[in-house]
């Protein structure tokens, strides 16, 4: 059982990787230019933010739950999970205030998928982490201080 | 190759949480490689992008500072058995990969 499960996968991924060559699933030139290049290279939070959202106004919201540990033993893998239960999200984004490029990642959300985004990230230090919402037209924001006891940039 | 791997998940909200590992060493450029003593060029896996039924549901940016082997979630609305949701990745070296399963 197990190895025609294992053949099944293994025919399903090389379907997928023809179609991906094929530029069938989304042309690579439209996920490069979508890459937020401005807000990964700005050097502060409020820079960061400002390239990726534009210039809106952010407001606190409690309507974001932020899951992250209070606690991080190890900065290179730092488990966080954002949901919220605003309506119309478009976007989150996760911007780590003492980083070097505070930018860390984002995602941008389409009709079909709702308002969660769970990753692992890298901390140099500790820091207060901040998720930034898109939804109805407004920027909210949410933030807690991760602590960390091993930095994780490699530098 | 086995660099992607996706679960999917029903959601008590009615949609699914769509986990997506991919094995990608994420460097973030300052890493000094210990036998050379040189840096290790940046590499690391730009955006992710989910797609439900064919259509592009989300779009995640990803920088350096996603560690290693980067496990991503979202979560799918309207979703049900049968469906199909693919993954497709890009990295900064134009390196790419994906992975597909049907909704159970």
């Amino acid at each position: 059982m197990k190895r025609r499960i294992f053949l099944k996968g293994t025919l399903a991924t090389g379907t997928i990787a023809v179609a991906a060559a094929a530029g069938l699933l989304v042309p690579r030139r439209l996920l490069a230019a979508n890459w937020p290049e401005s807000a990964f290279d700005a050097k502060s939070e409020a820079d960061a933010v400002k390239a990726f959202f534009g210039d809106v106004q952010v407001v606190d919201s409690d309507a974001i739950k932020i899951k992250a540990p209070l606690q991080a033993e190890n900065g290179a893998m730092v488990p966080l999970k954002v949901s919220t239960s605003l309506a119309g999200v478009e976007a989150i984004a996760v911007v780590v205030e003492k980083n070097p490029a505070p930018y860390v990642t984002s995602v941008q959300v389409m009709a079909g998928a709702g308002g969660l985004y769970s990753t692992r990230i890298k901390m140099g230090q500790t820091s207060p982490v901040s998720c930034y919402v898109k939804a109805g037209g407004k920027v909210h924001k949410a933030s807690q201080i991760v602590k960390v006891t091993v930095g994780g940039c490699g530098g | 190759m086995a660099s992607t791997k996706m679960k999917i998940k029903k959601d008590k909200s009615g949609g699914h949480l769509v986990m997506v590992l991919v094995k990608h060493p994420m460097e973030t450029g300052n890493r000094k490689d210990k036998k050379s003593g040189k840096k290790v060029p940046a590499h690391f896996v730009q955006t992710i992008v989910f797609s439900h039924n064919g259509e592009v549901v989300a779009q995640a940016h990803l920088g350096p500072a996603v560690s290693k082997n980067p496990l991503t979630q979202i979560l799918l609305t309207g979703s049900k058995s049968g469906d199909t949701v693919a993954v497709h990745w890009t990295d900064n070296k134009g390196q790419s990969g994906g992975t597909e399963t049907a909704v159970k």
